[in-house]
C-alpha cells in the first residue's frame, strides 16, 4: 500500500564483523541504492555494529509462501539419517 | 510509555467477536490462537486476526510517533547545552529517537499501513503519541530528568514488549531496549553532576524533578480497572504486564535513585509499606492524564505544529530526491 509519492523500500543487512553473515536487520525509505546505504549507515550502525552493508529494494526480495511452510519444510523431518547423532558407534570410535 | 495507544482505542464491542464469520477463518483463528499459546512468534506475513493487526498498527505506530515528537522536548535545549560533551551526550540521544522512531514505522508497516498513512494520522491528529511530550522543557536539568525519569518509565515500559508476540515489533524493540539504557544513564549523570554544584544548580534540579514526577508515572496508562484493552492484548501477548504493575516497579526502582541523587519526590504519600513490599504512592490526578490525552495539555498544538511543519517544509526535499533518482535511473537505462 505504497502511494506513489513515497521512496521505495529497502531491506537492509549488516556484516557485524569481518568473517560473519550479513544479517537482516530491518528496513528504511529511500530514493535509491546511495541513499539506502547511507541512510542505513544512520539508523542501523551509530554504534559500528557493522563494518559492511547490503541494501536491496524490498520488491526484489523473493519469499517462500508462509501458507506453503508444512509442504515445504516438513518433508525434511523424517530424514533423520542427515544427522551425525543417527549413528551409534562404539564409543571408543564415537568421537571421530 | 507507550501501551497507552491501547487505553486511548475504542473497546472491541463483545471482545471481537463478529457476527458472520466463514468457517475457513474460524479454522485460520483457532490455529492462530494456538500459536499465540504455544508462546509462538507471528511474522508479517502470518495470518492473523484483523483486530490484533488493527490494535498493533495502533500500537507501533504511536509508540513511533512518540519517539519523533519525543525529539521536540530535548531538540529545545541542544543549543543551549552547557559544555560540548553535553551538547554531543544530546545530539546522540536526539538521534537516537530519531532512530527509534524509524524502526518502529518499519515495523509497522509490515501489516500493510504506509508511512505516508502513518504519518497523515499523526498530523490530522487522528493518532495519538505519550501525554509526557506534551509537557515542557523549562530549563537544562529537564533534559536529566527526562532521561532519568522519562526514559526510565520508557525501558520499564519497553522491556517487556521485546517479547510481544508480533516478531517485528519485538526485533525492532531488542534494538531499542539496547540503545535506551545510555539515555537513562546519561539523565541521572547529569543531574548528579549538578547536585555537586551549587545551591542554585540543586534547586533546578528538584524543581525540575518535581514538575516530571507526577507525568512520569501518568506514563504507564491509566489504572488497570479504567483500561478495558489490556485483557485482550495481555492474551495475544501484545502487552506482556499491566499497567499498574509496571508503574509499581518503576516507583520502587525510583526511590532508592531518588535518595542517592539527594532529592525529595514531590508525594508525601510515598512511603515503603512492609506487608505488600512495595512503596505507596499518593493519588494521580487522572483528569489531568485525560486532558493532556485528549489534547489540551501545555503543549500539544504546539508539538503537532512543528512536526506537521516540518513535513511540510520538507515535501519539495522528498519530491525532488525521487525526481533526481528518476531521472538517473533513465539516464542509466540509456546507457
Amino acid at each position: 500500500m505504497t502511494t506513489p509519492n513515497e521512496w521505495p523500500l529497502w531491506e537492509v543487512f549488516v556484516r557485524t564483523k569481518a568473517g560473519l553473515d550479513h544479517k537482516h536487520c530491518g528496513s528504511l525509505h529511500a530514493t535509491d541504492a546511495k541513499m539506502a546505504i547511507q541512510l542505513a549507515r544512520d539508523v542501523y550502525t551509530r554504534r559500528q555494529e557493522g563494518s559492511s552493508l547490503w541494501v536491496v529494494r524490498s520488491d526484489q526480495i523473493v519469499a517462500s509462501d508462509p501458507s506453503d511452510k508444512a509442504m515445504f519444510f516438513d518433508p525434511m523431518e523424517d530424514k533423520v539419517y542427515r544427522h551425525p547423532t543417527f549413528y551409534a558407534l562404539p564409543e571408543s570410535v564415537d568421537h571421530m | 510509555m507507550y501501551t497507552q495507544a491501547m487505553d486511548t482505542m475504542t473497546p472491541e464491542p463483545g471482545n471481537g467477536k463478529k457476527a458472520v464469520r466463514s468457517a475457513e477463518e474460524m479454522v485460520l483463528e483457532e490455529r492462530f490462537e494456538a500459536r499465540i499459546d504455544a508462546g509462538d512468534f507471528i511474522e508479517a506475513k502470518d495470518w492473523m486476526p484483523e483486530h490484533y493487526r488493527k490494535t498493533l498498527v495502533r500500537q507501533i505506530s504511536q509508540h513511533a510517533h512518540s519517539e519523533i515528537v519525543g525529539m521536540l522536548p530535548e531538540g529545545n535545549w541542544i543549543t543551549r547545552a552547557p559544555t560540548l560533551k553535553r551538547k554531543a551526550i544530546l545530539l546522540a540521544k536526539v538521534q537516537d529517537e530519531g532512530g527509534h522512531g524509524l524502526y518502529l514505522y518499519a515495523a509497522a508497516e509490515t501489516l500493510g499501513t504506509s508511512r505516508d498513512q502513518l504519518l497523515d494520522a499523526l498530523h490530522t491528529g487522528k493518532a495519538k503519541y505519550s501525554s509526557i511530550f506534551n509537557y515542557p522543557t523549562l530549563t537544562w536539568a529537564d533534559m536529566g530528568t527526562i532521561g532519568w525519569l522519562v526514559d526510565g518509565a520508557a525501558i520499564m515500559n519497553q522491556v517487556p514488549i521485546c517479547r510481544c508476540s508480533y516478531a517485528p515489533y519485538a526485533r525492532a524493540m531488542i534494538r531499542i531496549c539496547r540503545e535506551e539504557s545510555f539515555h537513562q544513564r546519561q539523565g541521572y549523570e547529569a543531574l548528579l553532576t549538578m547536585m555537586k554544584g551549587t545551591d542554585a544548580q540543586r534547586a533546578l534540579v528538584q524543581e525540575s524533578v518535581n514538575r516530571w514526577w507526577w507525568p512520569s508515572i501518568m506514563m504507564f496508562g491509566p489504572p488497570d480497572d479504567q483500561s478495558p484493552n489490556t485483557a485482550q492484548s495481555m492474551r495475544w501477548g501484545i502487552k506482556r504486564v499491566s499497567n499498574d504493575e509496571l508503574r509499581q516497579k518503576f516507583i520502587d526502582a525510583t526511590v532508592d535513585q531518588a535518595k542517592v541523587l539527594g532529592i525529595t519526590l514531590p508525594d508525601p504519600d510515598l512511603k515503603w509499606n512492609e506487608e505488600r513490599q512495595h512503596y505507596d504512592y499518593g493519588v494521580i490526578d487522572w483528569p489531568e492524564f485525560w486532558r493532556v490525552v485528549a489534547g489540551d495539555g501545555p503543549c500539544n498544538r504546539e508539538r503537532l505544529g512543528a512536526r506537521v511543519k516540518a513535513w511540510d517544509d520538507g515535501a519539495w526535499v522528498r519530491e525532488a530526491a525521487l525526481a533526481h533518482a528518476g531521472k538517473q535511473a533513465t539516464v542509466r537505462r540509456a546507457a
